[in-house]
This record gives C-alpha cells, sequence and structure tokens, in this order.
C-alpha cells in the first residue's frame, strides 16, 4: 500500500508539468463542448489529444505518448474533414430546443452517470500490487510493449487489426461507384476540342476582363465589335449574378490618346 | 557509453545553451537556404541571382525579411480571427521541435563537458519526428480554413490529402531501417551505420523516403497545397506580413529537418564518408558537424535541384502514385528485409540468402516485364477515326509513330 502512495507521488518538474498542462486540458476539454463552431471543436479535441500525449511521455510512456500524437491528430483531421464535406465550411450549431424540458433531463442523466463513474472508479482495487514502470520497462519502453503485444495478447491484437480491416473495406465498398464512362484523358479533349464543333475556341476559351482597365473574373471580354464574349465568364458567376457590365470600362475615343 | 546516457548526463544550462543553438542553426540555415536557393535556380536558368545586398548577395533573404516585417498585416474580414492567428504559429512551431532529436555530431567537448550535439535522445526518436510532422499539418489546413476563402481552402484540403498519402509510405520506409537497426532512437541509428550506411544496404526505402519527404514539405514538383497556377498562393493566399513570414520560415525549416532525418536515418549521420573515418577525431570530434551539415546541404541541393528541373505533378497522377505504387512497393519491400533479417539473424548459409535474394530479383523482373507487355497492348489500340469535319492537321496516332521510329532505327 505504502509502495503504491510512493509511486503514485508526483512531484519536481512532473508536477510542474502537470499544474501548468492539466488545468489547460480541462479548459480545452470543456470549452470543446461550449464551443458553437463544429470546426472549433475539432481543434480543441486535437488540443486536448496532444496534452494526454505529453503527459503518457512525462510519465515514461513515449512509445504511447507518441503514437497517441501520430494517430489521433490523424483522426482529427479526418473529423475536420468529415465536417468540412458533411456539415459545410461555415456552419454552427443551433441552440434552440426542439423538444421542451430535454436540457434539464440531459443535465441531470450527465451529472448522474458522471458521479456513478467516479465514485466507482475510485474505489476499484486490483487484487495485486502494481510494479510500477521502472520494473516495466526493464528492457525498454518499446520492446517491453512488443514483447506483450506479440505474444500475450497476440489473438486481441489480430482480431482488432482484423475488424478494423473490414471495416475500411466496408467503407470503401460503400462509397465504391463505378464510372459510367471513361474519364476523358487529356489525350481524349485535345483531340475532340480540334475535331468537333468550331475551331474558335481550339486555342482556349477567352479570358474575362477588358483590356487594361478592368481584368478581374466578373467583367466580360469584349470582342472585335463590341459585342461581349459569354464564353469569357464563368456560368457560376452568371448563375450567382454576381457579373458586372464591361460596358463602362471601354476605352471610348482610342485617337485622343498623348504620342 | 551510449549517446542518451551521454546526454542523460547533461546539467539544466547546457541544455538551455543546446536547445538556443538548434534554433539558431535552424534560422540561420533557413536564411541560407533561401539565398541559396534563388542562386542555384538562377543558375539554372542562366540568370544571376540576388548579387547586391552584402557580398554575393549573402544578406538578401536577412532584408526580404525585415521588409515582410514591415509589411501591412491584414486579416480578411471573412476570417476565422483566432484561428487564422493561430495557424501560423503551429505552423512555425512545429517546425523546429523535430530539430531536438537529430544527432548532429559525435561526442565533443563543450564548456568542459563531455556531451554530444543532441538536445535529447527518445527511444521512439524517429516516431517523434512523425508526430510533429503531423500536427504541423495543422497549421497548413487550418490557414486554408481560417481564412474564409476558396482557393486557401482548397490548398489546405489538397496538403491534408497530401500529407496524409505520403506519410504512410515514409512510415513504411522507415520500418526497414527499424528493423535492420533495431531501435527507433535516432542516435542509436546513427550508431548501427558506423560501418555501412543503411542508405546502401536499404537503397529502396532511400528511394521511398527521399520521394515521400519532397510530398510531405509542400515542395516542387509536389507542390500542389500552393500551385501557383491554379490557386494562386494555395493557403497562404491571404496572408501578408509576419504571419506570411513564419510559413516562409517553416517550409524551410521543415526542408532542413527532413533532410536532417533523411542524413541521419540513410546516410550515416554525423560520421564521415567511408575510407575517411579519421577525420571524425578532428578539432576534438568537432569535425563530425561538418560531416553532418555536408550531407543535410547536399539533400537541400537535390530539393532545389527538382525545384528547377521538373514541372508540377496534376493532382489525380500525384496521388496514384502515393498510394498505388509508393506504398505497396514499401511493404513488398518489408517483407523482404524482414525475411533477409531473421535469415541472417538465425545464421542461414549464403547460399540460401544469396537464392532467396536472387528468387525475389526474379519476381520482380518478371511482374514487369508482364507490365510492360500490357502496356505496350494497350498503346497499340487504334485511336477511333471519325471524319474531321475541319481541315486540321493529322494527328499522327501511336501506330503511325512506331512505324517512323521503326524505320528511323532502321535506317
Amino acid at each position: 500500500m505504502y509502495l503504491a502512495l510512493e509511486l503514485t507521488k508526483t512531484s519536481g518538474p512532473e508536477a510542474v508539468l502537470f499544474w501548468i498542462l492539466a488545468p489547460l486540458t480541462v479548459l480545452a476539454a470543456l470549452s470543446m463542448l461550449l464551443v458553437k463552431k463544429a470546426v472549433h471543436s475539432a481543434i480543441l479535441l486535437a488540443a486536448v489529444m496532444i496534452s494526454l500525449a505529453i503527459f503518457y511521455i512525462a510519465q515514461d510512456a513515449p512509445f504511447l505518448g507518441i503514437v497517441q500524437i501520430v494517430v489521433y491528430t490523424g483522426a482529427v483531421m479526418m473529423l475536420f474533414l468529415f465536417i468540412l464535406m458533411l456539415v459545410g465550411v461555415d456552419s454552427s450549431d443551433s441552440l434552440t430546443e426542439t423538444i421542451p424540458g430535454l436540457r434539464p433531463i440531459a443535465i441531470t442523466a450527465a451529472l448522474g452517470f458522471g458521479g456513478l463513474l467516479v465514485s466507482l472508479l475510485g474505489r476499484a482495487t486490483l487484487d495485486h500490487d502494481f510494479a510500477g514502470l521502472t520494473a516495466a520497462n526493464i528492457d525498454g519502453n518499446v520492446p517491453a510493449l512488443a514483447q506483450l503485444l506479440f505474444s500475450r495478447y497476440v489473438w486481441a491484437f489480430e482480431v482488432v487489426s482484423a475488424l478494423l480491416i473490414t471495416a475500411a473495406l466496408g467503407a470503401m465498398v460503400l462509397a465504391h461507384n463505378h464510372r459510367v464512362v471513361a474519364r476523358p484523358t487529356q489525350r481524349d479533349r485535345a483531340v475532340r476540342r480540334f475535331r468537333t464543333g468550331s475551331l474558335a475556341t481550339a486555342a482556349g476559351l477567352p479570358g474575362p476582363g477588358v483590356y487594361a482597365l478592368h481584368n478581374a473574373v466578373d467583367v466580360p471580354a469584349l470582342l472585335p465589335d463590341g459585342s461581349i464574349a459569354q464564353a469569357s465568364i464563368s456560368a457560376t458567376l452568371e448563375a450567382r449574378g454576381d457579373v458586372i457590365d464591361s460596358a463602362p470600362f471601354q476605352l471610348e475615343k482610342l485617337e485622343e490618346e498623348p504620342k | 557509453m551510449s549517446t542518451a546516457e551521454l546526454i542523460g548526463q547533461d546539467p539544466g544550462w547546457l541544455i538551455a545553451v543546446k536547445g538556443v543553438l538548434v534554433f539558431a542553426v535552424c534560422v540561420l540555415l533557413t536564411l541560407m537556404a533561401v539565398w541559396g536557393e534563388r542562386r542555384i535556380v538562377a543558375r539554372m536558368q542562366m540568370r544571376l541571382g540576388p548579387n547586391r545586398v552584402g557580398p554575393f548577395g549573402l544578406i538578401q533573404a536577412l532584408a526580404d525579411g525585415v521588409k515582410l516585417a514591415l509589411k501591412e498585416d491584414l486579416v480578411p474580414a471573412a476570417a476565422d480571427k483566432i484561428v487564422f492567428i493561430i495557424a501560423p504559429i503551429i505552423s512555425a512551431t512545429a517546425c523546429f521541435m523535430s530539430f531536438a532529436v537529430i544527432p548532429m555530431s559525435g561526442e565533443v567537448s563543450l564548456f568542459g563537458h563531455r556531451t554530444a550535439m543532441q538536445l535529447t535522445d527518445l527511444p521512439v526518436g524517429v516516431l517523434y519526428v512523425l508526430a510533429i510532422a503531423s500536427v504541423g499539418v495543422y497549421g497548413i489546413v487550418l490557414a486554408g480554413w481560417s481564412s474564409g476563402s476558396t482557393y486557401p481552402l482548397l490548398g489546405g484540403l489538397r496538403s491534408s490529402a497530401q500529407v496524409i498519402s505520403y506519410e504512410v509510405a515514409m512510415g513504411l520506409s522507415l520500418v526497414a531501417v527499424f528493423i535492420y537497426a533495431g531501435s527507433m532512437s535516432t542516435s542509436e541509428i546513427v550508431a548501427a551505420q558506423h560501418k555501412w550506411w543503411f542508405g546502401v544496404v536499404l537503397f529502396p526505402s532511400f528511394v521511398i523516403y527521399a520521394i515521400s519527404m519532397v510530398g510531405e514539405t509542400n515542395r516542387a514538383p509536389f507542390d500542389l497545397a500552393e500551385a501557383e497556377g491554379e490557386l494562386v498562393g494555395g493557403f497562404h493566399t491571404e496572408y501578408s506580413s509576419l504571419k506570411f513570414a513564419l510559413f516562409f520560415l517553416a517550409e524551410y525549416v521543415n526542408i532542413v529537418a527532413v533532410s536532417a532525418l533523411a542524413t541521419t536515418l540513410f546516410l550515416g549521420g554525423y560520421h564521415a564518408l567511408p575510407g575517411l573515418t579519421f577525420t571524425e577525431q578532428w578539432l576534438g570530434g568537432w569535425f563530425t558537424l561538418v560531416w553532418f551539415f555536408a550531407k543535410v546541404i547536399f539533400f537541400f541541393f537535390i530539393f532545389v535541384w527538382l525545384r528547377g528541373t521538373l514541372p508540377r505533378m496534376r493532382y489525380d497522377q500525384f496521388m496514384k502514385f502515393g498510394w498505388k505504387v509508393l506504398i505497396p512497393a514499401s511493404l513488398f519491400w518489408i517483407m523482404i528485409v524482414a525475411t533477409m533479417r531473421v535469415l541472417s539473424l538465425q545464421g542461414a548459409s549464403r547460399l540460401t540468402v544469396i537464392s532467396f535474394a536472387s528468387a525475389i530479383v526474379l519476381i520482380v523482373l518478371l511482374i514487369g516485364a508482364g507490365f510492360d507487355s500490357a502496356k505496350k497492348k494497350a498503346a497499340l489500340a487504334p485511336l477511333p477515326d471519325e471524319a474531321a469535319p475541319f481541315p486540321v492537321p493529322m494527328i499522327p496516332s501511336l501506330s503511325t509513330t512506331s512505324e517512323i521510329e521503326g524505320t528511323v532505327q532502321r535506317g
């Protein structure tokens, strides 16, 4: 019992690290729940993961700490991309309650469940004394972990990896779709440009803008007869109604130019 | 005494001094790298490059830095302000951190202490560098997202896809090194190379690492995250002044860091060239520092050479190359390395090892030949010949070109 107390006492640099990093971690974890934007939540989640990794490293588990960073930053990055793809680039949570009275019930349930967990885990005891990290790491942290993973826990390890591979394959099958027609190659496009329709655009579409006066993408180019070149404007901008008239940017009298 | 034990005896003030030295070396190398890159690229393009500020234009990069710092610092109205400011800080912080585990010299004496020019030695040092690199990407992705504008967002997304894909290939190429060195600590990997460099023993791993390190650092020909022709400036389009300078700094420090890691893993770190090992004792061991930086600068030159020579790859080609070529090739190579290692550790006869190796070579050649013939068949498929509505120059189909080539060869 006293051995356990000795081993778990934190002092010196580790205590300093703990008292600086722990409040920051808790703050980040809380604000992860409270911020409105999904992307901010993802960033704060990454911050929590990295500070946990620093704790692991400080507690003589460098491999676990580093793997935590490699795996979880990658995972959070994926989450980030999912947010962008599924929720939208600039979305935030709506705080209106759709079902009345849900909030107090949720808060009570969360507090009750949390209290239950804390009180249970706080009273739990192991039926054997722990050896401490110094004994576990006697051949080095990485070889000790490898020894356990590839001997005692090899079955669990393989089952988990099989599960993950199945999940990845399943995701690929679900997301897979066959192209109806083959994707045109650069060569196909070049051939098509010369062999179909008019040769007017064979050298590329005209660029937008009125020469020397305005060359932004929202101003259509002018043809030699003064009419508008429709092909110089993106269809998206036109649909959005963002296109400006190019008439004000025309040069009126060329002969008045100073010589 | 191992390097880890040697460094472990450092007093606190010496650790602080080394930390400052590592930082100074990174910044100085960046300044020199910017100047060197511009001069070398200029030479490749038959120009002179910066030659006005200081002797040979040496302090041009410093002048550019001052200019950048004095520019107006813009924050776009549509930007997410906090993330917009944090992003370059993440980039610039992460790039310096990976240098902490790089062994830059052998055992030397610094202010009367026996130590080595390495800030710290982790048993998982190389993985630490990978972890820091994956934190560094956050800078780029968040910069792209927080700018509130289309091109930066596209650049940020491209870069995240790029780094995630190429980190897999990079991590796999390192596995062979771990198997041969029997450790993931940078100092022990260098020590394991005192006789043979891993760049020679594990040449395929070296090639895969070299390719993926260019992909990791967003450099030409893989600089799709900031492709000027497609995305203006990519993720840093909206950045100006010191924030842009931080991204600029991060890019160059990252190049130096991956070069230093390549030196450590494959070119024997601070060890001298084979046959010149007596130079490692010169200047009380400090001469190893010269060897280390010579190798890093060699890699940097390769980076510049690539930029001056190769056009940018198309995005889908780049992704295809990473997933369909680099990763399967690394997996295949790891299997071979592991088998060879087990064979040699169990004391198999030389005949067994040689016959195993030649069987592998034979299989690879057969597969390659199969691919080649399939490619030729696909290439010879006739083009659909519709009647052209306009008189256009004849587009030579491949069958006619190969006929022409055939006549040329015969003639």
